[in-house]
């Protein structure tokens, strides 16, 4: 049953087409992580504008399904949308996963809330909860990581 | 005790992992103990608990010789000139260790080679990348070849004048390649050169005999053979023993300490400094005891067979590609599954209680090369059935069934 809650649709889905995957033009901002334990890689690339919305974003990376699924919603929600609603996204996310945390955000559609809230079912499996928080973590990192030339 | 219900013998087994039956498939990572070690370290502290080497007193002088009867044991089962040519370490990674950097501090300068594998562990490469960065030496990697096995050729193309050690794996703990390890010592003696030999996983499953082998230095890892945790051997010609500075400092590895100068012990309490696991040591014992009463080649028959049943089984599966076809395999079954992430097998076969690792298994340099960043691995032990396979290829058809494909 659990395992059903882990592996749903939603995240099959995007583990097996992720959307978004490769350089975006343009980037202004990025950052990769790697976990040496599982050999997990992502590099998150954003464009942002002067007050850092985010006009585009995309990312590259190699894992399992939760951490391919995970950078893939993460881009998927968080593409066109402003500084603080990026930054508090995320940290909704991170409490979800890690603190169980339902995420209420008014400004997510029910699609949008209903996709985040399928990467929930690590909260289950310990081991895995670092595969979904990955992208995450790095996107902060991006947010702050001017690319040098740009 | 009957090889075929030897399970009877792990209490482990005795408990439900996610409401099935625990198949563990994950002894070369660590194996299971069995009822007998257990019992002896429990036992060893209620009654027999003292630290070692140190005091006079009654339960001292029990524990010292305890401790010590377990080195008697080890030097007879891997048949060992001297009984100082057994030291006990945390691990085998520390017994690699230990030789890096007192052989390396001695013998290895700038532009000399150190020859290793592309099969190695972690454990077997880092210690003497610490030596190429310190002293300027030049590791050298023996090349696998498509059947995920370093042939004796390739080794013998890269010993030159400058190689100072050969270190190398007895069995890949991802492809199961088995090392001629015999055929490597004996190019090695005509120059000169040391051997050492990562045994973390040959000691748990082959017969080990160190006349035999010829090696100079083979590392042992204890949990891997049924042993207690945080213990491991480094087996060592008393030649080289004697020869070698001290690895730690502390109390008990040394002869004399002045304000003024400092002279050390004799080997082998010249590199066991501090006080070490009395009761794994100890319990130790056991663990040999447990596998010469069935016998090491009777173990290994039986997991030759269960591996045999296993390679064909996966085999038939289309969608599981096998990593490496060596002429000799040891215990080890690596394999991955088209359209799945090996972390997703792992959960997966977990939820149907079959343990099994996925990862790089500390072989980064080898799974580059094999092109993937991670496998999944099912690893026998003595304790394996056939059973056990089949409910392996079953719960690997769940995956598949899980995504969808």
């Amino acid at each position: 049953m659990e395992l059903k809650e882990l592996y749903q649709e939603i995240i099959l889905d995007h583990g097996k087409a992720p959307r978004n995957k490769g350089k975006c033009k343009g980037y202004t901002h990025d950052a990769q992580a790697y976990n040496p334990l599982c050999g997990d890689k992502v590099h998150i690339y954003l464009k942002l504008d002067k007050k850092k919305n985010i006009t585009d974003m995309s990312f590259e990376g190699e894992g399992c399904a939760i951490s391919l699924a995970s950078a893939s919603i993460l881009t998927d929600t968080l593409k066109g949308k402003d500084f603080s609603f990026t930054k508090k996204i995320t940290e909704d996310f991170l409490n979800m996963v890690k603190n169980k945390i339902k995420i209420t955000l008014n400004s997510l559609t029910e699609d949008q809330i209903t996709t985040i809230t399928s990467l929930s079912g690590v909260q289950k499996f310990p081991m895995r909860v670092k595969c979904a928080t990955m992208a995450w973590h790095t996107l902060l990192s991006a947010l702050d990581n001017k690319k040098l030339n740009s | 005790m009957d090889i075929k219900n030897i399970k009877s013998e792990f209490p482990i087994f005795k408990q439900k992992i996610n409401g099935k039956p625990l198949v563990y498939l994950d002894s070369a990572n660590s194996s299971q103990k069995p009822k007998s070690v257990i019992d002896r370290i429990s036992n060893f502290y209620e009654t027999e608990f003292s630290n070692v080497g140190r005091s006079v007193h009654t339960l001292a002088i029990k524990a010292t010789n305890r401790f010590e009867a377990t080195r008697d044991i080890v030097k007879k089962y891997i048949n060992a000139q001297y009984r100082e040519e057994i030291i006990f370490t945390k691990g085998a990674t520390e017994s690699i260790n230990l030789i890096a950097s007192t052989f390396g501090e001695k013998y290895i300068n700038a532009g000399d080679e150190i020859l290793i594998t592309e099969l190695e562990h972690h454990s077997n490469y880092v210690p003497w990348y610490f030596l190429r960065k310190k002293k300027g030496a030049v590791i050298k990697f023996a090349l696998v070849n498509d059947n995920g096995e370093v042939e004796i050729d390739e080794i013998k193309k890269l010993i030159t004048d400058k190689t100072k050690i050969i270190a190398i794996t007895h069995i890949s703990n991802v492809t199961g390649a088995i090392m001629p390890i015999k055929k490597i010592t004996g190019l090695a003696k005509e120059k000169n050169i040391p051997v050492l030999v990562d045994g973390s996983q040959g000691a748990p499953h082959l017969q080990i005999d160190m006349q035999d082998l010829g090696c100079d230095f083979y590392a042992i890892s204890c949990h891997k053979m049924y042993g207690p945790n945080g213990l491991g051997i480094l087996y060592a010609k008393k030649k080289w023993l004697d020869d070698l500075p001290p690895y730690q400092g502390g109390g008990g590895m040394i002869y004399e300490v002045k304000k003024e100068n400092i002279t050390y012990a004799e080997t082998p309490t010249k590199f066991e400094a501090g006080t070490l696991q009395t009761v794994e040591v100890v319990a130790f014992a056991e663990s040999i005891n447990f596998i010469e009463k069935l016998g090491i080649k009777n173990i290994l028959a039986h997991e030759n067979e269960i591996l045999e049943y296993g390679l064909e089984k996966l085999k038939k599966n289309n969608s599981i590609n096998i990593i490496g076809n060596p002429k000799e395999r040891g215990s080890v079954l690596c394999f991955t599954i088209k359209g799945i992430h090996p972390h997703d097998v792992a959960t997966i076969l977990d939820d149907e209680g079959v343990a099994i690792r996925a990862g790089h298994h500390c072989c980064q340099i080898l799974h580059d090369k094999l092109g993937v960043p991670a496998t999944a691995r099912a690893s026998i032990g003595v304790y394996n059935t056939k059973e056990d396979i089949d409910i392996l290829c079953k719960a690997i058809d769940n995956c598949k069934k899980v995504f969808q494909i």
